[in-house]
């Protein structure tokens, strides 16, 4: 057998006209597809303006990535991982567990989950999150018998609130492996589901029930699962002006032609509003750091220092093109400070 | 004997019309499936077409002494040379003076822009402190508005370029500075974020390594084994036919199997570097084995055993029988067996997803161990992206991934036509 992978070895190593490479010259980073197109940016500038190679990233969803990134510490395990959440405690054990001792984690930035719909439609939508959670739970509670659930009986806007327009609830998202689907439950259904007062005492004493009620989606049919891919939902939304469809607030950017977002609590998902915190849908990214990897990965600091400069992920850095939300200047001076000193994140 | 003659008679027209109408079920079913493919073929055309060609701008840069001397690569790497750009934008249109107008003027222009000045500087260093004009990329928005995805008719709330922008656009337009060239970017860059700049070349070579790899490795290990199992290993024997059966179920096993398969052995067990055409090849290897032995056996079971049999009656061993008669009769049909193998590796992204081709990757492979990507991984990879002028990059992908396919193909019916003999 031990023949048998040597000789097989030597093969591929023939076969490839070099030796296998000893090392790797290019900074590799994994994970989430939402961090995706700014890493990648990132990436592409620093290749282009220092001397450095340009960085590798694959997009593998966050747990996948976090699986690569904490499988342990040396040349073929990642440098960088992408996060659309914040690193779990089960996680960041993995890490500690396989060696990965230090990680340095850096805030880059928000993202805005946006409901939106066609320009073509004939009403605006102006959504409440109590009623984005009645409109897509899989339980609500019985409006009869408070303190009840019921399977969610609403089949369109106007049973749940008059002033909704009267057609059916019909809403576009990302399916359960998506980040932007946990994000949306935890930001938007939960945060309607919250304004039950009973629910919200479930929290302590129960806290598995009190997700299972607050994050579950609908599976009638009112929430079709459109696929990771956002530009078909932006399509679906154009072919049926009384259908509506989450994704990140990127697509929201680069489509205004096509369609517009609905306003939560009466804020609309705006580049101002995400950016002061006003509009609730909106989530931190992180991206995180082997500290272990600086030296023997030839540009990890300066590619750091280009992600975390003004002209990168400032209020008019190159990042805000791509459709992130910079974080307020004093936010910026911190994570600039943790990425140029690499000071690993203690504990969680 | 008349009563015979009457029924047949009378059943003949009934016969005769059935017959006609299963001519035509068939050259309905032709019909419809052609009507598909012209659809899918013309849907993507028309969407992709014009991704090969570009939008350029000519912009009047004064190359400043000050600031390009010397003229090396070290220096040109620090020197500020979207300065010059955006200073030769600014006399362009001088009447600017907004800040927030500024960057919009400056965003006329693709980002790549500043690099292709340096690559000018870098090849004519004698024109430094001359004014020359420079026809750069231009930035994605305008790139669209050439091609005519901007409406200006529409409100200005609702569209991506403002009245202001349009009228830059226009004027530019009048003075013959906008014009749309083919589009070599496309096939020379690796991926990047700006759809102007994107191109295919690192996802064409990664698909044309792995096909070599997959084709040096599966050719020659299908034909050996089918040889072996259709001319010398014994009929009814146990072994063999467990074999057999492992084969065809291996040939409909998911690819994402071949994927997990490739992640284990490859990339866990020898520590071959991930994202690499090298463990691709393998993987996909791996998938088109089973297909290229069935292929090939067919085609050796296709040779005629007379051909065999006076092989062996004129005094030839079983080996010689096989590659001087056998082996150069089937080769065809083993051709094409495999060309189509690797036609369906060629197409396949879920085993590349699992051994990190999915990849974000500009620098193109130099080897078999330098990561790449993979047409079908790159498509998917554009058609997420929420830039707008990756809609008709998707599409152009497309197109080159079955030209490849094309190109394959009829390489298979060319190698057929050659090597095929009658007899």
């Amino acid at each position: 057998m031990k023949l048998f992978k040597t000789v097989t070895v030597a093969a591929l190593g023939l076969l490839a006209l070099q030796g296998q490479a000893a090392g790797r010259d290019y900074i590799y980073a994994v994970g989430s597809s939402t961090v995706y197109p700014f890493t990648t940016t990132v990436a592409e500038h620093f290749g282009k303006a220092t001397e450095f190679p340009t960085p590798k990233v694959e997009s593998t969803g966050t747990g996948g990535g976090m699986k690569l990134f904490c499988a342990g510490v040396g040349v073929q395990h990642p440098d960088v991982e992408d996060a659309s959440r914040r690193i779990k405690k089960s996680e960041f054990e993995r890490c500690r567990k396989n060696g990965v001792k230090d990680i340095v984690e850096v805030k880059i930035g928000y993202d805005g989950i946006v409901m939106a719909y066609s320009r073509k439609a004939p009403h605006r939508w102006n959504l409440t999150r109590r009623q984005i959670f009645l409109a897509l739970a899989k339980q609500i509670p019985d409006p009869e018998h408070p303190g009840k659930l019921i399977a969610n009986p609403y089949r369109t806007w106007r049973q749940i609130d008059p002033s909704l327009p009267d057609v059916a609830i019909k809403v576009y998202g990302p399916p359960p492996t998506s980040g932007t689907r946990d994000a949306f439950a935890e930001l938007a259904l939960e945060g309607g589901c919250k304004t039950f007062d009973w629910i919200k005492a479930i929290k302590h004493e129960d806290k598995k029930r009190y997700k299972a009620i607050c994050h579950g989606i609908r599976e009638d049919g009112a929430y079709v699962e459109a696929g990771e891919n956002d530009n078909l939902i932006v399509q679906k939304l154009e072919a049926d002006p009384n259908t509506l469809g989450i994704f990140g607030f990127s697509y929201l950017d680069q489509n205004v032609d096509k369609i517009t977002g609905a306003r939560v609590d009466g804020v609309e998902p705006t580049f101002e509003n995400i950016a002061a915190s006003q509009y609730p849908l909106s989530r931190p990214l992180f991206i995180y750091v082997k500290k272990a990897h600086v030296g023997l990965i030839p540009g990890i600091v300066q590619f750091l220092d280009e992600y975390t400069s003004e002209k990168a992920w400032g209020d008019e850095g190159y990042l805000t093109d791509k459709g992130l939300i910079p974080m307020p200047v004093e936010e910026r001076k911190k994570y600039r400070k943790i990425a140029r000193e690499l000071i690993p994140l203690e504990s969680l | 004997m008349n009563k015979t003659l009457e029924t047949v008679c009378s059943g003949l027209a009934r016969r005769r019309r059935r017959e006609i109408r299963f001519r035509w079920y068939g050259r309905i079913a032709i019909f419809v499936s052609l009507a598909f493919l012209a659809l899918l073929i013309t849907s993507i055309v028309a969407r992709g077409y014009k991704a090969f060609w570009q939008t350029e701008i000519a912009i009047d840069v004064f190359l400043d002494p000050e600031e390009l001397t010397p003229p090396t690569p070290e220096h040109l790497a620090r020197a500020d040379l979207a300065g010059l750009i955006k200073r030769s934008l600014r006399q362009m249109f001088p009447e600017v003076h907004d800040r927030r107008r500024k960057r919009a003027l400056y965003r006329l222009v693709s980002s790549a822009a500043p690099y292709q000045l340096r690559d000018y500087v870098l090849a004519h260093p004698d024109r430094i402190g001359q004014t020359v004009r420079l026809w750069v990329l231009a930035g994605a928005d305008v790139d669209l508005y050439k091609k005519g995805y901007i409406d200006p008719e529409m409100p200005a709330s609702e569209r991506r370029l403002k009245d202001y922008q349009i009228a830059w656009l226009r004027k530019l337009e009048s003075e013959g500075r906008l014009v749309l060239r083919f589009n070599r970017w496309f096939l020379l860059n690796g991926d990047s974020r700006e759809p102007e700049q994107a191109g295919i070349q690192v996802a064409f070579r990664g698909s044309l390594y792995m096909m070599l790899v997959t084709f040096a490795l599966s050719f020659p290990l299908g034909i050996a084994a089918a040889i072996y199992l259709e001319e010398f290993a014994p009929r009814n024997n146990v072994w063999v036919d467990l074999i057999e059966i492992n084969i065809n179920n291996l040939a409909a096993v998911p690819s994402i199997v071949f994927g997990l398969l490739g992640l284990a052995v490859f990339i866990g067990w020898f520590g071959l570097p991930r994202s690499t055409p090298l463990v691709g090849g393998l993987t996909l290897t791996l998938m088109t084995l089973p297909t290229v032995i069935i292929a090939s056996r067919a085609a050796l079971k296709a040779v005629p055993p007379s051909i065999r049999y006076a092989a062996l009656g004129i005094g030839a061993s079983r080996v010689q029988t096989v590659f001087h008669h056998v082996l150069p009769l089937a080769m065809p049909g083993m051709l094409t067996g495999a060309i189509i193998g690797m036609a369906r590796a060629l197409g396949e992204t879920a085993p590349l997803l699992m051994i990190g081709m999915v990849a974000f990757i500009v620098d193109p492979p130099q080897s078999l161990l330098d990561p790449a990507t993979a047409l079908p991984v790159q498509i998917y990879l554009w058609a997420d992206s929420p830039e707008r002028g990756f809609v008709e990059r998707t599409s152009a992908a497309i197109i080159v991934l079955l030209l490849f396919l094309g190109i394959m193909n009829l390489a298979a019916i060319l190698l057929r036509k050659r090597l095929e003999r009658r007899w």
